[in-house]
C-alpha cells in the first residue's frame, strides 16, 4: 500500500470528517439543552439542502439570497418542531423520544419526496470542480470548503456559548428545574436550541449537498452524525469536531485498506464499528460528561 | 353493559386468576378464534394472503420485541436483524435437508443466541446509548449477513426457500400456510399472556421500572435481562423463519434492513408499550394503513380530478407513516392498546362511572 495514498486518503477523510462534524453538531446542540437525542437531524439535514433549492430555483433568488431565506425557514421549522412535538413528550420515557424524532425524520423524508421527487439534484454554490493540489496530494475542493464551514460554526457557537443567550441554555443543560427556579424560561432555550440545530443543518445540507447531489442520500447522514456525536460526547461541541475528524479519517482510511480484501461496503461497517466501540468501551465519549444514576 | 361483571363470583383462586376473568372476553375470544379458523373460507384468497397472513407474522415478531421493550424496559433497535437470522438460519437448513420443524426451531435457537450478543450491550449500558449501539449492531448484522457469500449467497443474491413441510408432509396451500401461522401466533400470545403472570414477567418488570432497585430487593438484573433478549430473539427468529416460509417464499437481506427494524418499534409504540392486544392493532395499523391511504388519496385524486404523479403517490405511504407515529405519540402515548383499555374501562362500570377504578 502506498503511504501517499494512504496520507491522501486520510486528509480527504478528515475534511470529510469535519464535515460530519457538523451534522454531529445539531444533534449536540439539542442534547445539550434538553437531553434529547435528536435521529431526525438527518431528515432535518435533507429538508435543508432541499429549502435552498426551493428558494434558489423555483422562487428564482440568487444562491447567496436562498441560504439565508432557507435558514430563517428552517430556524421556524425548527422552533416548530420543538413547540408542536417535542415540548408535549417532556418527562416522558425516552423510548417515545426516542421514536418521536425518529417518526419526524421518516415524515420530513417522504414529504421533501412527495414534495420535490426522488431524482438527485446538483446544488450550485459555486464551488469549482476542479481539483486542487496540495504538491502531491489531490483534494475535492468541496470538502475543504465544507470543512472549514464546518469549524467557523463551531467557533460561532462556543462564542455563542459565552454570550447571556448562550449561558442560559448552559444552565438549562445542566438543570432545567434549578432554571426553571432562577427565571429562566426553559421551554424558549429547548425552542432556541431546535431552531439552532435547524440552521446547522441548513449549513450542512447546503454543503454535503454541492459535494453530492441533493437527494434522499442525505438523510443518512444521521448514522455518522449520531456516531460522531457519541464519539465526542453528546454534549461536546469541541468533542463533535474531533471526533467527526478522527471518524472521517479512520473511516476512508479502513475503507480504503478493507474494501479491495472485503469486497466492498465497509464504508457502513467502520461507522458502525466505531459507535459500538465507543458504547462498550467510553459511553459519555472523549469529552462528554460522566452522568452518575441514581436509584 | 358489554363487559359485565354482575353475578360473576369467583369461588376458586383459579377462576380468579385465570387469563379472561370476565366471561364476555371468553366468549369473544372464542368468536375471535372461530372467525381465524373459518377466515380461509370467510374472507377471500387476496385478503387472506395479502393482508391477514403478514399481519399475523408480523404480530407475533411485534409481540417479541415488546417482551424487550414493554416488559423487560431495554431497547432494541436491531430485531429486524434477529428476524433474518432466524430466516436464513431456517431456510439453509431446510434447503440442507433438515425436517421443517427442526429447522424452525434452529432458526429460533441461533436467533437468540445472537440475541444475546445484543444483551451483552445492555449489560454495559442502558437508555439511548443501548438504543444506539444495538443500532449499530443492526447495521453490522446487515454486513455480515449481505456480504458473507455463506449465508445470502452472494450480495444481492435471492434465495428461495423451500416449501413449508410439516411431518413430512409439504405445506403448500395457502390456507395451510395460514393455519401454521396462525398457530404459531397462538402459542406466542398465549405465552405473553402467560408471562405477566409468572415470576420471570414480574421480575422483568422489575428490571424494567428500575434495574438497580431490582438488583437491590434481589432481582439479577443481568441474567433477567439475559433472558428477555434470548426469549424475544428466539420469538423473533421463529418469525422471521415464518415470514420467509409462509410469506416471502425467498428471503433476501434488505427484508431485515434498518427501516424494518424501525417499523417494528413503530408498530410496538403505536400499539403501546407492554401491551399484547396493542400489539396486534399496531401492527396492523402501521402495516396496512399507509397502502390503504395510499388508495384511498389515489381514489380521491381521480374523485376530484387531481393529477397526482406517481413519484408523488409513492411517497405517501411514508408520509402517512410517519404522521401516524407521531399523532399516535402525541395523542396517546401509552399506544392503541391503552385506547382500547380506556374503553374497557369505561364499559366495564358503564353507567357507573364514579365507580370507575
Amino acid at each position: 500500500m502506498d503511504p501517499m495514498y494512504l496520507l491522501e486518503l486520510a486528509v480527504n477523510g478528515g475534511l470529510a470528517g469535519l464535515m460530519y462534524a457538523l451534522v454531529a453538531m445539531g444533534i449536540v446542540l439539542i442534547y445539550k439543552s434538553s437531553s434529547v437525542p435528536n435521529l431526525a437531524q438527518g431528515g432535518l439535514t435533507m429538508l435543508g439542502a432541499y429549502m435552498v433549492l426551493a428558494f434558489a430555483n423555483s422562487a428564482g433568488l440568487p444562491i447567496w439570497l436562498a441560504i439565508p431565506a432557507a435558514m430563517v425557514t428552517m430556524f421556524l421549522a425548527g422552533m416548530g418542531i420543538e413547540r408542536v412535538a417535542l415540548r408535549r413528550l417532556a418527562g416522558r420515557p425516552i423510548v417515545m423520544i426516542l421514536m418521536m424524532t425518529l417518526g419526524i425524520d421518516i415524515f420530513i423524508r417522504a414529504t421533501a419526496m412527495t414534495i420535490w421527487g426522488g431524482s438527485g439534484r446538483p446544488m450550485q454554490i459555486g464551488i469549482s470542480d476542479a481539483p486542487l493540489f496540495l504538491r502531491p496530494l489531490l483534494l475535492n475542493r468541496a470538502y475543504v470548503v465544507g470543512a472549514v464551514g464546518s469549524l467557523v460554526l463551531v467557533v460561532a457557537f462556543m462564542l455563542f456559548f459565552r454570550t447571556r443567550r448562550g449561558v442560559v441554555l448552559r444552565a438549562i443543560a445542566d438543570d432545567y428545574t434549578a432554571s426553571w427556579s432562577v427565571g429562566i424560561s426553559v421551554e424558549r432555550g429547548v425552542a432556541l436550541s431546535w431552531a439552532l440545530s435547524s440552521v446547522v443543518a441548513t449549513t450542512a445540507g447546503v454543503l454535503w449537498g454541492s459535494v453530492q447531489t441533493v437527494d434522499q442520500t442525505l438523510a443518512m447522514l444521521l448514522l455518522k452524525g449520531i456516531t460522531v456525536a457519541v464519539l465526542g460526547g453528546m454534549d461536546s461541541l469541541g468533542g463533535a469536531i474531533l471526533a467527526g475528524l478522527l471518524l472521517g479519517i479512520l473511516e476512508s482510511v479502513a475503507s480504503g485498506v478493507l474494501d479491495p480484501l472485503l469486497g466492498g461496503g465497509t464504508r457502513e461497517l467502520v461507522v458502525a464499528a466505531v459507535l459500538i466501540l465507543t458504547i462498550m468501551i467510553r459511553p459519555h465519549g472523549l469529552f462528554g460528561r460522566h452522568d452518575i444514576e441514581r436509584i | 353493559m358489554l363487559y359485565r361483571q354482575a353475578g360473576i363470583f369467583h369461588t376458586h383462586y383459579a377462576s380468579d386468576r385465570g387469563l379472561f376473568p370476565i366471561p364476555f372476553e371468553r366468549k369473544a375470544i372464542i368468536a375471535i378464534l372461530l372467525v381465524a379458523l373459518a377466515a380461509p373460507w370467510l374472507f377471500s384468497s387476496l385478503v387472506l394472503v395479502s393482508y391477514i397472513k403478514p399481519w399475523l407474522i408480523w404480530t407475533a415478531a411485534v409481540l417479541g420485541l415488546n417482551l424487550i421493550l414493554g416488559w423487560a424496559g431495554q431497547f432494541h433497535f436491531g430485531h429486524a436483524a434477529i428476524m433474518g437470522i432466524g430466516a436464513y438460519t431456517s431456510g439453509h437448513a431446510a434447503r440442507n435437508g433438515v425436517p421443517w420443524e427442526f429447522a424452525v426451531v434452529m432458526g429460533g435457537i441461533m436467533a437468540a443466541v445472537v440475541g444475546v450478543g445484543f444483551a451483552f450491550a445492555a449489560l454495559r449500558v442502558k437508555g439511548l446509548y443501548l438504543a444506539l449501539s444495538t443500532l449499530a449492531m443492526q447495521f453490522v448484522m446487515d454486513w455480515v449477513i449481505s456480504h458473507v457469500p455463506a449465508i445470502s449467497g452472494g450480495v444481492s443474491a435471492t434465495l428461495q426457500s423451500p416449501p413449508m413441510k410439516l411431518l413430512g408432509q409439504a405445506v403448500t396451500s395457502e390456507a395451510g400456510i395460514y393455519y401454521v401461522v396462525l398457530a404459531w401466533l397462538i402459542f406466542v400470545t398465549l405465552f405473553m399472556l402467560n408471562l405477566r403472570r409468572t415470576a420471570l414477567g414480574r421480575a422483568l418488570v422489575a428490571v424494567r421500572e428500575k434495574d438497580y432497585a431490582a438488583a437491590v430487593i434481589g432481582v439479577q438484573s443481568f441474567y433477567y435481562k439475559l433472558v428477555a433478549f434470548a426469549t424475544s430473539a428466539f420469538i423473533g427468529g421463529v418469525s422471521g423463519a415464518m415470514l420467509v416460509f409462509g410469506f416471502y417464499k425467498a428471503v433476501t437481506p434488505e427484508q431485515f434492513a434498518v427501516n424494518v427494524s424501525i417499523e417494528l418499534l413503530a408498530m410496538v409504540i403505536v400499539g403501546g408499550l407492554g401491551s399484547i392486544i396493542g400489539s396486534f392493532f399496531g401492527t396492523a395499523f402501521i402495516l396496512l394503513l399507509p397502502g390503504q391511504m395510499n388508495t384511498f388519496i389515489a381514489w380521491m385524486a381521480k374523485v376530484l380530478g387531481l393529477d397526482i404523479g406517481v413519484e408523488t403517490l409513492a411517497h405517501v405511504p411514508h408520509m402517512v407513516y410517519g404522521a401516524t407515529i407521531i399523532a399516535v405519540l402525541l395523542i396517546e402515548p401509552m399506544g392503541l392498546g391503552k385506547l382500547y383499555g380506556n374503553v374497557r374501562n369505561y364499559l366495564l362500570v358503564w353507567p357507573f362511572g364514579y365507580a370507575r377504578k
